[in-house]
């Protein structure tokens, strides 16, 4: 797993730091009560406080407030009971106010973890440095008007979480599992929707390389807002592999901020380090420091759910799934629930194998999520049941799961219409054997000759007469019995 | 008509539930008042045809018996209040046409209680000054004028128009709000009552913001009793505004007892400078009497910070000016001046838009809170903030009000302080502390200079104790019997 890039004079390790964006599920925006669907007309969510017009003043949502704290618990993290709300000042046509407000010295939250689910069964634990809060800008378009931009602040004021982790990732591979993680912690905890291509769940990463066994951090360059899982790795790569250069041809790296182009599949400067902002970050003003106490913590991590971590150290301890396994079922709130269900009165492991590899599969190529499944979870706990009590093969059973992805109906019924159930009858299935012995006459006398190989030839044979139905188990035993001179 | 004008609000308002005259009368009266001053430029936008419909529904609501508590009452509103509807230009123009769509709660509260709005009374420009020289629609005048000196005086600042024109009898009485002293210091400069409650009893929820740590409302009115009356209905607690604070309103007219008698009143040392006037000194000391024989009990105390209040406050009110004036932009509302780029408008619609006065106060915030000066400047003032308030906490565990001088001089001759903005910080000397430390004060007109001109003395008590505030106030002014009028000497 380690991603070491060989350069002509050193080998190098990559150090990545993340800056995650994520919009907070809530009823209406940070500071006003404007509300926040997505996709509305322009400027139609928009109050006088996000218009930033004169003598508006901002007023805390305190579902934001539950949602960070709800967060923070479910990042294992520090809550802090006071926090101050600071203005980040410059000038941006859609920046109404002239500031945002973020919050600077004192964040909601502080210090927590993360553990990434390796895809090699492997876990590792990255730092999250804080969590604040903070409003959204609104958003520019620049390509409806040759000379003019024209400006929507329906996103004006939205909350957001920045989630800093530290600077613990070494691979591409690990920023993707990070962020596949928090998300999948966020969705369980229901504080932001994860959609990345949507905007809902942003991503900033700090990268920069080092020759493997140094400990110093160099120079580090901020690639910004970048908008998929995917392309967060390849920028990484793409940037770690652009420092290297710089370094090898004796040159050095300047701090700046940077730009991700996916089409073209590198990173380009958008703001040198001499055009950096000077933010004059404050304290608020217009709002007194976040206060709480213990007892509204507590009431909230009262009504946190079981989250992936523990929830893929049950799995692994009350149904004996393997590491791997447990970390892909937990992943979506909702694929665990569908897993447990399946599983229930069932063995646990066909469950998995089932959910995992036929389902998934299925679901893969068709391009669903697991809540629009056309095979249920009742049906597929069916379609266990009818394998384990011998209604049906291994075998069968997959065709007839066929039948279920398409046409969404109980296996049963499926097996039913399609007398598909396994023939359990000694009768028919000592015709079936003796109508192949006397077709292969020659074929027996090699087999009492000495020639035992040649049992599987007659089980396919007469599974083959079977249609597939003939109880594999009894086939087995009457077939030697026959077979026997 | 005339002297429709000449009565206090509580008179008036007393006139009108008994049926002396209609509200349509008291309202045209000011009307014609507002006329005849028009030279002292006190209002920038006057609204005579919204304030006498107003007042008819006044008229109407009197004669069925639901009279709100200001009914009829014709007020002058400072531009820096949002007004739904009626222009609103913080006297600056980067404001240029804006017209809110929303309602300032404090006027809002004004409406609700009955009162007529007579129009939108000038101002420095964004309430940064203390002459009302820095308006863009030009100074106001101080009605006042020396014995014998014909020059134009101005009516301090920064509620300059609302001084001039409670003091010229142009409104009953007006909002004004108070950052530094611009309350208080107009009030002493025109004669009349000014009164900044405590940093959170008035919303600031649609007021024009120019430092938000220190703004507040308050009113400006001809005697303590209409300032009592007029407080109750401006202040409350409002969501809309964070700091606001959760209190009840006392019923503020009701603390008027007329009676002193075994307070406890601070005298600081602190504040007897040596730029202190003659005139001022010499009242400050007939203030200590008259309170003395009313029964208080004269107490020396020491506000050992005093000396760092004006230069904390010239760090503290700018920082947070420089950040709530970047939504002048010229992106959504008010004065655009085109430009190549998004930063050329900025710059050309920022250069045009505001004033000398309030781009030195965005230059000195922005300096104060950039990156490697912030701890320096603004963290610094911050932590000085905190020992002003512990001077005046400590001193109230002795007292229960302090008496100071208002302004350090009378008002002054137009122009006199254009060159030197730090003698002009320096009118604000003596309530800048009180305004850092969030508390009520109020100036009560106790005098005149040898030369004439009203001066006022200042009070101040703890936080939320508006009660006894109004109550050594009230002795203050019955004790002082100010009764000058600007127009005396006019013949």
């Amino acid at each position: 797993m380690t991603f070491l890039i060989k350069g002509e004079t050193e080998t190098w390790e990559v150090v990545i730091g993340l800056e995650v964006h994520a919009q907070v599920i809530s009823n209406a925006k940070l500071f006003s009560g404007a509300p926040t669907d997505f996709g509305a007309e322009p400027n139609s969510q928009v109050s006088f406080v996000d218009a930033g017009m004169p003598g508006m003043l901002p007023v805390i949502n305190e579902v934001a407030v539950e949602q960070a704290v709800r967060t923070g618990l479910g990042l294992k993290a520090q809550i802090n009971k006071r926090s101050v709300f600071a203005r980040k000042n410059y000038f941006y046509a859609d920046l109404p106010q002239g500031y945002q407000i973020s919050q600077f010295e004192l964040p909601i939250v502080g210090e927590g973890t993360i553990i990434l689910d390796m895809s090699d069964g492997t876990s590792r634990e990255v730092g999250i440095e804080r969590l604040h809060l903070e409003q959204d800008a609104g958003k520019s378009i620049h390509d409806l008007h040759p000379s003019k931009s024209f400006i929507d602040l329906n996103r004006s004021g939205v909350t957001l979480m920045e989630i800093v982790s530290n600077p613990d990732m070494r691979s591409p591979d690990e920023a993707g599992a990070y962020l596949r993680k928090l998300r999948s912690i966020v969705r369980y905890l229901g504080t932001c929707d994860g959609n990345m291509d949507e905007g809902s769940m942003r991503c900033d990463a700090n990268v920069s390389v080092r020759p493997v066994g140094s400990t110093e951090l160099r120079t580090r360059c901020e690639v910004k807002n970048v908008n998929s899982v995917r392309f967060v790795m390849q920028a990484i790569e793409h940037e770690a592999r652009r420092h290297v250069d710089i370094y090898e041809s004796g040159g050095d790296i300047q701090q700046e901020t940077r730009l991700y182009d996916p089409n073209k599949g590198e990173t380009r400067q958008m703001r040198s380090k001499e055009f950096a902002h000077d933010y004059r970050y404050f304290p608020d003003p217009d709002l007194l420091p976040l206060v709480f106490d213990d007892d509204y913590v507590e009431s909230i991590k009262a009504t946190l759910p079981e989250l992936p971590d523990e929830k893929k150290e049950r799995f692994m301890s009350d149904y004996d799934l393997t590491a791997y396994d447990a970390g892909v079922l937990v992943v979506e709130k909702e694929t665990s629930a569908y897993y447990e269900d399946v599983a229930k009165g069932r063995d646990p492991k066909a469950a998995a194998n089932w959910v995992i590899t036929n389902l998934f599969g299925a679901l893969n190529k068709k391009g669903i999520s697991i809540t629009d499944s056309p095979v249920s979870a009742a049906n597929l706990g069916k379609l266990i049941d009818l394998i384990s009590d011998d209604t049906i093969s291994g075998r069968i059973a997959k065709d007839v799961f066929e039948v279920m992805v398409e046409e969404g109906e109980d296996p049963e019924f499926i097996v039913d219409e399609r007398g598909l159930k396994q023939i359990r009858d000694t009768g028919s299935i000592e015709a079936a054997i003796e109508q192949v012995m006397a077709d292969n006459s020659d074929k027996v006398e090699e087999y009492r000759g000495g020639k035992d190989k040649l049992l599987g030839w007659f089980v396919g044979q007469v599974m083959k007469q079977t249609g597939g139905k003939a109880n594999p188990g009894m086939l087995n035993e009457l077939l030697r019995k026959k077979l026997s001179p | 008509m005339t002297e429709l004008t000449q009565l206090s609000l509580s008179a008036a308002r007393d006139g009108l539930a008994k049926g002396d005259f209609s509200a349509v009368e008291l309202t045209q009266a000011h009307i014609g008042a507002m006329d005849t001053h028009r030279d002292l430029n006190a209002y920038i936008t006057e609204v005579p045809e919204l304030a006498l419909e107003r007042a008819k529904e006044a008229d109407y609501n009197i004669g069925q018996g639901r009279a709100g508590a200001l009914e009829g009452l014709p007020l002058g509103i400072k531009d820096l209040f949002c007004t739904e509807g009626i222009l609103t230009t913080a006297a600056s123009y980067i404001l240029d046409g804006f017209t809110p769509p929303y309602e300032s709660t404090v006027t809002a509260n004004l409406k609700a209680a009955g009162a007529v709005n007579l129009g939108k009374t000038n101002l420095d420009e964004f309430a940064m000054g203390s002459s009302n020289e820095s308006s863009y629609y030009g100074a106001a005048l101080n009605p006042w004028k020396k014995t014998g000196d014909n020059s134009n005086l101005v009516p301090g600042g920064s509620s300059g128009g609302s001084a001039a024109a409670v003091s010229a009898r142009m409104c009953l009485a007006a909002t004004g709000t108070d950052t530094g002293g611009s309350i208080r210091q107009p009030a002493s400069f025109c004669g009349i009552v000014g009164m900044k409650p405590t940093y959170g009893r008035c919303s600031r929820w649609g007021i024009v913001a120019f430092s938000s740590s220190l703004d507040q409302a308050g009113p400006m009115t001809r005697t303590v009793r209409d300032s009592a009356i007029l407080l109750s209905v401006m202040s409350g607690h409002d969501p809309k505004d964070s700091t606001s604070a959760d209190l009840p309103v006392p019923d503020f007219e009701a603390s008027l007892t007329g009676d002193i008698k075994g307070l406890r009143i601070g005298i600081p040392d602190e504040y007897r400078l040596d730029e202190l006037d003659a005139d001022v000194k010499a009242l400050w000391e007939k203030g200590i009497t008259w309170l003395k024989d009313a029964g208080a009990e004269i107490i020396d105390i020491a506000l050992p910070h005093t000396k760092y209040a004006l230069p904390t406050y010239y760090i503290v009110a700018p920082a947070e000016a420089s950040s709530n004036l970047a939504r002048y932009d010229g992106v959504r509302f008010g004065l655009r001046v085109e430009g190549d780029s998004l930063d050329d408008m900025y710059v050309k619609t920022r250069a045009a838009g505001f004033g000398e006065e309030v781009k030195r106060r965005i230059f000195i915030g922005t300096y104060a809170l950039s990156a490697g000066y912030y701890d320096a400047y603004y963290l610094k003032a911050q932590k000085v903030r905190q020992l002003i308030y512990q001077d005046f906490v400590s001193a109230f565990k002795g007292v229960d009000a302090i008496l100071t001088p208002t302004a350090p001089k009378p008002a002054f001759p137009l122009g006199e302080n254009s060159d030197d903005p730090v003698a002009m910080y320096l009118n604000d000397v003596f309530t800048v502390p009180a305004s850092l430390a969030g508390l009520p004060g109020i100036s009560v007109p106790a005098g005149l200079s040898s030369g004439g001109l009203p001066l006022g003395l200042q009070i101040l008590t703890k936080r939320w104790d508006e009660e006894t505030l109004f109550r050594v106030a009230g002795v203050l002014e019955e004790t002082a019997g100010f009764s000058g009028h600007p127009f005396d000497g006019e013949g």
